[in-house]
């Protein structure tokens, strides 16, 4: 059934997205990303995140006290160079994080400017219908504005035009601001914001009447009536979002970051008890000893930040805003806008798909597969009857039998009408088409009834099976067309949907990330329960309506269940309101883009699929990262803690697994580790752990793997390479 | 030696099972079902009414407990035989909040300090009622998760638990006791004349009833000074074997009955095979360092050397900044003559031998994890590193734990684990069906929060002002230990105790004390009364408060992408994050003590 597909849009979309991607260290990103990562230093920038903020103060504090060992230098026992060189790694591991969230923003700039490109002024021509200046009168016959000569409106800048103003747009023109059609048809170049570059057709009425400000009228004139403003427009608030200006924290992300936040809290209460405990020690043992002025890095405060701040989790803590950010990027890149982070972070908890049938789950057109004779009729004999009736059918459906005859039975009998054949065509009254021959003989194809009518009408007879093995066809999810010559009844024709190639290997995998597909289609339930079962979705709504769409959304939503649809037209958009994730067409109505909560660029039904992927993998990424960030400190504990009582308590040494060449090596292993961690995984922050849909227990037990036991082994081999290096370079 | 845990910890979840069943079956109707019940049922509260209700008795008890030993000087006769006077006014704050929150940290010696009537009025009948409030407390959380707005009636919840579960054992096991040689008696002081002829006062009383409730409800605050180690509160092996028991009992039946009621077993089987990880693990590292090694101070022993084989230095610093290493002097490096003793069963110091060597260790671990309190064994004469079992258990206070409570703390590494482990699996979090978000991890956050910060803020708090180097004979490493353990065992509700800190004040008039009050003790009594208020009632309000919040949300439907908490891998994570967060934050202070102590010249002293 699959058939081979010719590199289609479907290709063609993903090569030019992976054109579309930069490298993710680009040079002038990393430079203004550079560049911003100082700037954000600023304590009012820093203090929305409490875990780099602690860093910060904490910064400050050491250098103070760095500053007094330059002047006291009785002070501590710490040297100066130590000091100096622990301060700047602190300033470094404020300056990675900031990097880290700078290139995401940066990154997320770039794409948006792409789209701003777009946002440029351009004339227009403004329609006043009536003096004063209003154009939504009623009754307005708006297809008047088609005839006029274009001289005849006025022209105005697109930022000076308002919402519900008229404007006439012609071939070669860009179209100034988001609105919909209220007249015309014309074919549009929307390559600006989709990068597809085959043009759409979009027109007066209907679903498919939206246009977006900045693409390209290329033939024909419309009247576009607007919907926003120039600057407010639908995909500006889309990019100040993306770019993080009107950025909001997630539901998800101020849980996570409570959880950072107390985390910084608790090993800021261990390492501020740590001094007095320290210091209990140095008096013990200088009593034991006899040796006054005994001291330990325990009393010193630059350590004890640093030991602060390699326990609170400053990888995830960096990284944090970055992910967000880098999710909505994602989400870009596959052509969908988010109108939040929360609807990308909704996006992965889904648990019900409804997908429309036509375009998803089958290709738009369907098949003729099978020719079944009755009487005595020969399976051969049908199709060169079906072949010759459809000669001039000019649609899919008539082709396909043509095809279908030539591949069955191509070489036995020529199915091509003699001259002087007269055609038949298609009428939405007849419902039939045909052809008469000049022998004579009639042949005509068409609907059930349609065509048994027209028997009964030449008195041809019906034999009563023949509904049985109509029915047998609906029940494969196949439609029945009768073809008969004259009033014989020759046999059915089999037109089936042709599945997606690889459409059940989807449904499979999204059950296995716990996704239940349902599909939409106005067949009726016969025909879609066949189909339902072929594509192996987990149930379907047949003959459906929005106001059943609509019902059935709120009947998983009542068992608990989020729900994600895809929809373009005004009637879908109460449903799309009511999905937890309502992804509208961007060929759709205006309404419906309000309406939805992501907004996909390309049309493309399957899009779902990847929406709830990116969703899965930003949450993925947040968890991985916050378990590697903890995991990380066993081997910092490790490192740290014998150093810090290596001058009082020498025997400690014994905890110190990782046999690090000095104290002071061994905390600055540590500090060094901790700092580099963080430019280290800005890959990952930015491209997302990749997910894999096998499964919650699977997925987790491999995320446990990498990034649990990972992150607790990763730092021992760290540290301790970056001690070896510092002692070869002779700073131990 | 490794005989003894194994027939304990396997008598006790053979028993758990049923007991569990019953405890739910009991504890779980939801309707009154005689007289009595009508009479104290005041109707389905939420999670606030509950609360009120809760502290509300709290405030009661406390009152009531609080009278009682203020007024122990005019206790009648019968119930003040030894006409014992008034205690320190910090020492009664002290043990009216160490006996409200089922902690039993004891700042004096029962049989010298206490009047009978203290002892079953301010003692014993807070030990029945405490821990049937963690109960209580424990099945309105249940109820939480299980997706109910009305968690349930206190006074019921506190009425069942009582009468149904505690009374009854309690009975069983006091007979159990009784029939085991341990005294149960009104009468005062027996006189007894010694062979060499001195007259020797032998303290006894109701004993067989106080012990048995001391064990069951994770109380642990003995009737004689040196608890389970007492020859008349734990006479025998057998004895040993059944308190040893009653410890875990309970606290294991909660979690079964917490199984039956949210109807997830495997769930809860999951919770209890990880604390079953941690109690073994920590039992066999107690008897491992304390029977098969010796006591260090007794052993034979090389000069404390480094493991390159050079001496160790310490570093000093003078005013000029200037530092300088220096050799350890030659009385902190030489070698340890030993005595000749035989160290072949261990570490026998602080033991009583009518146990054997390994009893001490396996009742440590059972009664610090399950934040009990009773001992059989001196904890301050564990072997240093046998001594990071008991502090191990009350660190992490989740593996079993104390009655209905010790599972409520391991509800909030749950949620942490829960919320880490249902990011990765890439789903906003959900435990039982329920989303955990923003609200739900600021009520555990400050449920975390508490432990540490009520251990090592006091400490730090002590060891700056110098009131714990005075508190202490052993300066250095095992002082701190001491320190250490105080608030530990504080926090945990707990109330076991390392000894070896002057913590006690004695009777307030000075004259009646046998020995001087310690120079610390009201800061010990203070500070140790403020810890365990708020380690008891902040970690179960949060997460009552925090049931009820998942209570209020839609249940999300199980599917394939959903985590699973009843797998392996689960408990794998839930371990690893009890590790991570509840174990590691305390390295730093195990590192200063018992790890010091270990690695370090022996012995300190003045």
């Amino acid at each position: 059934m699959a058939t081979k597909l010719t590199p289609s849009s479907e290709e063609m979309k993903i090569a030019r997205r992976l054109s579309r991607r930069q490298g993710l260290f680009a040079r002038d990103l990393l430079k203004s990303a550079f560049r911003r990562a100082f700037v954000m230093l600023r304590p009012d920038i820093l203090w929305k995140n409490p875990v780099m903020f602690t860093v910060e103060v904490g910064t400050v504090l050491s250098i103070i006290y760095t500053v007094v060992k330059a002047i006291d230098p009785g002070s501590t026992l710490a040297s100066l160079t130590y000091l100096i060189a622990l301060d700047v790694c602190l300033v470094m591991t404020l300056l990675f994080a900031n990097f880290a969230e700078a290139l995401a923003e940066a990154r997320g700039k770039a794409q948006t400017d792409a789209l701003r490109k777009t946002r440029q002024e351009t004339p227009a021509y403004r329609w006043r219908i009536t003096e004063n200046g209003s154009a939504n009168e009623a009754g307005t016959d708006y297809s008047s504005a088609l005839r006029l000569p274009i001289s005849t409106f006025e022209v105005c800048v697109s930022t000076a035009l308002q919402e519900g103003d008229l404007v006439v747009v012609e071939a070669g023109l860009f179209i100034p601001v988001d609105g919909e059609i209220v007249a015309g048809v014309a074919s549009i170049d929307e390559s600006a914001i989709t990068g597809e570059s085959a043009p759409v057709v979009r027109e007066a009425g209907g679903d498919r009447s939206g246009v977006t400000g900045g693409t390209r009228v290329l033939s024909d004139r419309i009247v576009v009536k607007l919907t926003a403003v120039s600057g407010k427009s639908f995909l500006d608030r889309m990019i100040a979002l993306v770019e993080g200006a009107a950025r909001q924290r997630t539901p998800n992300e101020i849980a996570l970051s409570l959880v950072l936040s107390t985390f910084t809290l608790i090993f800021l209460v261990v390492t501020a008890t740590l001094w007095p405990m320290a210091r209990y020690a140095e008096l013990y043992m200088a009593n034991y000893l006899g040796a006054a002025g005994l001291k330990s890095l325990g009393t010193d405060i630059p350590t004890l930040v640093a030991l602060l701040v390699c326990l609170i989790p400053t990888t995830i803590g960096a990284l944090l805003a970055a992910i967000g950010i880098a999710g909505m990027d994602r989400a870009l890149r596959a052509n969908l806008i988010a109108k939040s982070g929360k609807a990308v972070e909704v996006a992965g908890d889904i648990d019900t798909l409804l997908l429309d049938k036509t375009g998803t789950i089958t290709l738009g057109n369907r098949k003729a597969t099978e020719f079944r004779p009755v009487g005595c009729y020969a399976a051969a004999e049908l199709g060169r009857l079906a072949a010759l009736a459809s000669a001039a059918d000019e649609t899919p459906e008539g082709k396909s039998i043509v095809d279908l005859y030539h591949r069955l039975h191509g070489s036995e009998l020529n199915a091509v009408p003699p001259v002087g054949s007269r055609f038949i065509t298609f009428t939405a009254q007849t419902r039939m088409s045909g052809v008469d021959l000049p022998d004579g003989r009639t042949i005509r194809k068409g609907a059930v009834d349609a065509v048994l009518k027209h028997l009964d009408k030449n008195g041809g007879e019906v034999r009563p099976f023949v509904q049985e093995q109509v029915n047998s066809v609906a029940e494969q999810g196949a439609t029945p067309l009768l073809v008969c010559e004259g009033n014989q009844l020759a046999g059915i024709v089999v037109l089936e949907d042709i599945l997606k190639p690889g459409i059940r290997e989807r449904f499979e995998r999204l059950r296995k990330m716990g996704i239940r597909t349902v599909m939409v289609t106005g067949d009726n339930p016969l025909t879609a329960k066949a189909i339902a079962e072929q594509a192996g979705v987990d149930d379907y709504i047949a003959e459906a309506t929005p106001e059943a769409k609509l019902a059935y959304i709120r009947k998983e939503q009542y068992g608990g269940r989020l729900v994600a649809m895809m929809g373009d037209g005004t009637n879908d958009a109460p449903a799309l309101a009511q999905a937890d994730l309502g992804v509208a067409m961007n060929s759709g109505t205006q309404a419906a883009k309000e309406a939805g909560n992501m907004v996909d660029l390309d049309s493309d039904p399957t899009k779902l699929i990847e929406c709830v992927e990116i969703g899965k993998q930003l949450l993925m990424t947040r968890g991985a990262l916050t378990t590697f960030s903890i995991a990380n400190d066993v081997a910092k504990y490790f490192a740290i803690v014998p150093a810090l009582f290596a001058a009082t308590l020498p025997w400690l040494k014994a905890l110190d697994f990782m046999n690090l060449a000095s104290p002071v090596s061994a905390i600055m292993s540590a500090v060094i580790f901790n700092a580099l961690v963080i430019p280290l995984l800005i890959p990952v922050a930015l491209k997302g752990v990749t997910y894999r849909p096998v499964g919650a227990d699977s997925l987790l037990r491999r995320n446990l793997l990498i990034w649990g036991l990972g992150g607790v082994i990763a730092p021992f081999i760290g540290i301790k390479l970056i001690d070896m290096t510092l002692a070869a370079l002779g700073f131990a | 030696m490794i005989l003894l845990p194994i027939i304990i910890i396997g008598v006790s979840i053979a028993l758990s099972i049923p007991l569990g069943r019953y405890m739910a079956r009991v504890l779980d109707r939801e309707s009154p079902n005689n007289a009595i019940e009508r009479l104290i049922d005041t109707g389905q509260q939420p999670w606030k009414s509950y609360c009120y209700a809760m502290l509300l008795f709290n405030v009661v008890v406390f009152v009531f407990g609080f009278s009682v030993l203020a007024t122990q000087e005019w206790h009648p006769a019968f119930l003040n035989p030894d006409n014992k006077g008034m205690l320190s006014p910090s020492t009664i704050f002290n043990t009216a909040c160490s006996f409200l929150t089922n902690t039993n940290l004891q700042h004096y010696s029962g049989e010298v300090h206490l009047s009978y009537g203290s002892q079953l009025f301010a003692i014993m009948f807070k030990q029945f009622v405490t821990p049937a409030i963690g109960l209580a407390a424990l099945l309105a959380v249940t109820r939480g998760l299980r997706g109910e707005q009305n968690l349930g009636n206190f006074y019921l919840d506190l009425w069942r638990g009582t009468i149904y579960i505690m009374l009854p054992l309690s009975v069983i096991v006091g007979v159990l006791l009784i029939a085991g040689d341990v005294p149960m008696t009104f009468q005062g002081n027996a006189n007894a004349t010694m062979l060499s002829g001195g007259e020797q006062s032998i303290a006894r009383g109701p004993v067989a009833a106080v012990v048995a409730i001391k064990q069951l409800g994770t109380n642990g605050g003995g009737f004689f000074g040196p608890n389970s180690a007492h020859p008349f509160e734990n006479p025998n092996a057998w004895t040993n074997v059944l308190e040893c028991v009653c410890i875990i009992l309970i606290p294991m039946s909660c979690l079964v009955m917490f199984g039956r009621m949210i109807r997830n077993m495997p769930h809860a089987a999951v919770i209890f095979g990880v604390s079953l990880a941690i109690l073994t693990v920590l039992t066999v590292w107690g008897i491992y360092h304390d029977t098969v090694k010796p006591n260090m101070g007794l052993a034979v022993g090389p000069p404390i050397m480094g493991a390159d084989g050079k001496p160790y230095q310490v570093t000093t610093l003078n005013a000029d900044g200037q530092t300088e290493q220096m050799l350890l002097p030659e009385h902190a490096t030489r070698e340890r003559i030993g005595l000749p003793v035989t160290q072949d069963t261990g570490n026998l110091e602080g033991k009583e031998l009518r146990f054997g060597p390994g009893a001490g260790p396996t009742w440590a671990a059972a009664t610090t994890c399950t934040s009990n309190g009773s001992v059989n064994c001196m904890h301050d004469s564990l072997n240093p590193l046998a001594g990071l079992t008991p502090l191990g258990g009350m660190w992490l206070n989740c593996a079993f734990g104390g009655v209905g409570v010790g599972l409520i703390n391991m509800l909030i590494y749950l949620i942490i684990a829960v919320f880490l482990s249902g990011l990765m699996v890439g789903r906003t979090p959900e435990y039982l069906g329920k989303k955990v978000e923003a609200k739900e991890m600021k009520l555990a956050a400050l449920t975390l929060l508490v432990h540490p910060i009520l251990i090592l803020a006091p400490l730090g708090l002590f060891a700056a002002a110098g009131w714990l180097d005075a508190s202490t004979n052993n300066p250095g490493a095992h002082g701190f230990s001491e320190g250490v353990y105080e608030f530990t065992s504080s926090s945990a509700n707990n109330g076991s105790g390392f000894e070896g800190l002057g913590d006690t004040y004695g009777f307030h008039n000075k004259d009646k004390n046998p020995s001087p009050p310690a120079p610390f003790a009201p800061h010990w009594d203070i500070a140790c009364g403020l810890v365990m208020i708020l380690a008891r009632f902040i970690p179960i309000i949060a997460p009552i408060a925090l049931a009820a919040s998942l209570a209020a949300k839609k249940p999300t439907p199980f599917n394939s992408g959903t985590l699973r908490t009843d797998t392996v891998t689960f408990g794998c994570v839930l371990l690893g994050t009890i590790l991570l967060v509840g174990a590691l934050m305390f390295l730093p202070v195990a590192a200063l003590g018992p790890m010091a102590e270990h690695f370090g010249p022996l012995p300190f002293g003045r």
